[in-house]
């Protein structure tokens, strides 16, 4: 168990660097609430999820949805470092006519289930895919990542009401709380605490985490798996930018890409030393 | 024409029957599934049936997820509701990945009646046609409402269908081979055409009987699907005859006369006369009383049709 999760550590690691080289190249998108999800993303793709990159609409395979999907980033690595696309796709990201849109696009990108990116909209369609797959007598679960300003939306209410309505225990909503959201702190905005006592009070089942501690994020998992009668809500508390320390706790961060000077100093807080030259340009 | 019958009950009923045929299918529903009559389905197939409770924008989402899983979802509300409140979940969930939905939205167009202005969408057609990858469709009559049903369960991809509250009369032939993005025309004429969608086509058939009293030679074309729309019966149109008239219950904004002229000014410019709700909400009355009031009967169409041709 222990080497499983330094292994995840460092399989998380690998996925910040991609996910910095890749918007630094981009120049555009959203680096903080990628970095903050990152670890959970890496469980599920590396530990818990059964998928297989060889064949993306694989019947056995479980589902993700990425609610925030302004995190994307996040996915894609994933989904590269897993084979489905190769590596060098990340380096196209939010191009013309590249498979890996602003946003998760069902329609161009393998391994991605649905379009999001417009928030508050992604639990539903979790639920939906929950719904279908236990009408058909199947054992795949749904894992759904949100943000915490994203549970501003009323949408997410709705679908929270819905899924335990309907026990849908196939379901796991795992929900990023880093706190910050674009205009600030979350708790400024528009405060959504307390969220374990909300999906409480809706009839999940919660449990409350550190987002970064690989082996928490395994273990509400699979408490999760094993929860009947009720969809289970993972409140995972998170660092924003987590992992390149002057990304971190700023929500000016959010939607800013690493320019060509901070991108040596992110990778060398990630641990990453090799040329940045070479990759940058 | 025989036979009075409501769209909307035409789809309870064949829902039912495509529930038997089509394991695939599931419906959903806001919390009016004795108005929209998806109940007649809940009934026969609990399993296969949703209430989501009121709470449309959840509903279309969970609906995208069903497609998504390989489920051929049929959701049910209002108009107003399905396009209205839910227009951006049925944008991003379910258009933009092209899921396999079927929106089926009965309570369209001035005709609700005495619910009034609030529940009266006017501009359903518009928005909903303004989506790309999505398919709108306005059956006539009860015949249609079942024809449109079974071709939208068959097309793979996002469908819009809007369906009216109260009886209307058949007007489509019960061997028309009904196809998504077909027009028919249902009066043969050479002075001018009238391109009619709901049931403003019935309105269409009965001035075009005034109208041949008068010796004045009215076509009707009626448009069951306004998007794809179909181009080559409305080229036919403006070519043999003088006058385009187009008829809706909805806003003259955007809808059936919209798309008419958007394509006609394009490809054969001839004067397009939009016969509808004149951008303008609606109000409470009885359904018969509002058609009035709005401007949506044989006469109002036989006065559109003479104005056209006099300035024609
Ligand atoms: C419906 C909707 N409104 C606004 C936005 C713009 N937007 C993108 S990200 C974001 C903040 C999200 O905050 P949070 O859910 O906490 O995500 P995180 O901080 O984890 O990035 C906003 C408002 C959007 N994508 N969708």
């Amino acid at each position: 168990m222990n080497e499983t999760i330094a292994q995840l550590e460092e399989k998380a690691r690998n996925l910040r660097v991609a996910v910095v080289k890749a918007l630094h190249k981009s120049q555009s998108g959203h680096t903080g609430g990628s970095l903050s999800a990152i670890d959970m993303v890496t469980v599920l793709y590396f530990h818990t999820m059964r998928h297989d990159s060889a064949n993306p609409r694989w019947e056995g395979r479980d589902r993700f949805v990425l609610c925030k999907g302004h995190a994307a980033p996040a996915q894609y690595v994933a989904l590269a470092e897993a084979g489905y696309f190769p590596r060098e796709d990340l380096m196209m990201l939010r191009r013309l006519g590249s498979h890996l849109q602003g946003h998760p696009d069902s329609k161009v990108t393998p391994g991605v289930e649905v379009c999001t990116g417009s928030l508050g909209q992604g639990l539903s369609m979790a639920n939906g895919m929950a719904l279908g797959l236990r009408l058909d007598g199947k054992e795949n679960r749904v894992y759904a990542l949100l943000g915490d300003g994203e549970l501003q939306e009323g949408q997410v209410w709705e679908a929270a009401m819905a899924a335990s309505h309907y026990r849908l225990d196939n379901l796991c909503a795992l929900i990023d709380c880093n706190g910050l959201q674009i205009d600030g702190e979350v708790a400024r905005v528009m405060g959504v605490e307390s969220v374990p006592d909300k999906f409480r009070a809706f009839g999940w089942h919660v449990l409350e985490i550190d987002g970064h501690d690989i082996g928490a994020i395994i273990a509400a998992l699979s408490q999760a798996k094993v929860t009947k009668g009720q969809p289970t809500a993972i409140v995972a508390r998170t660092v924003k930018g987590k992992g390149v320390s002057f990304f971190e706790n700023k929500a000016s961060y959010h939607g800013v890409p690493p320019s060509d000077e901070e991108l040596p100093r992110a990778l060398e807080c990630l641990g990453c030393f090799e040329d940045c030259e070479k990759i940058s340009h | 024409m025989s036979g009075m019958i409501a769209t909307r009950d035409a789809y309870g009923e064949v829902l039912a029957e495509l529930g038997t045929e089509n394991e695939q299918i599931v419906v959903l529903d806001a919390d009016l599934s004795g108005s929209t009559k998806t109940g007649v389905f809940g009934k026969k197939f609990p399993q296969r049936f949703f209430n989501m409770g009121i709470a449309e924008a959840n509903m279309v989402g969970t609906a995208a997820g069903m497609a998504a899983v390989g489920k051929i979802p049929f959701l049910s509300t209002f108009a107003i509701f399905a396009a209205g409140r839910a227009w951006e979940q049925v944008r991003q969930s379910v258009a933009y990945p092209k899921a396999n939905v079927k929106i089926v939205a009965t309570h369209g167009g001035v005709t609700v009646g005495e619910d009034g202005g609030s529940h009266q969408s006017v501009e359903d057609i518009a928005i909903m046609r303004a989506i790309p990858n999505m398919t709108v469709m306005v059956p006539a009559d009860g015949v249609e409402t079942r024809a449109a049903i079974r071709a939208a369960a068959e097309y793979n991809g996002p469908v819009y269908i809007r369906l009216g509250r109260n009886k209307v009369p058949t007007v489509i032939p019960a061997d028309h081979p009904f196809a998504i993005g077909k027009g028919i025309e249902l009066v043969v004429g050479t002075d001018l055409t009238f391109v009619t969608t709901g049931l403003m086509t019935a309105q269409a058939v009965k001035a075009a009987e005034l109208l041949l009293a008068d010796g004045i030679s009215a076509r009707v074309v009626h448009l069951g699907t306004i998007k794809p729309l179909d181009q080559d019966i409305l080229l036919k149109a403006a070519r043999e005859t003088r006058a385009i008239i187009t008829a809706e219950e909805h806003s003259i904004v955007g809808g059936l006369g919209g798309a008419v002229a958007e394509f006609l000014s394009g490809a054969c410019p001839v004067p397009v006369h939009r016969v509808g709700v004149r951008d303008r909400f609606g109000t409470s009355g009885k359904a018969e009383e509002l058609l009035k009031y709005f401007g949506l009967m044989p006469d109002d169409l036989v006065d559109a049709a003479r104005g056209a041709l006099a300035r024609s």
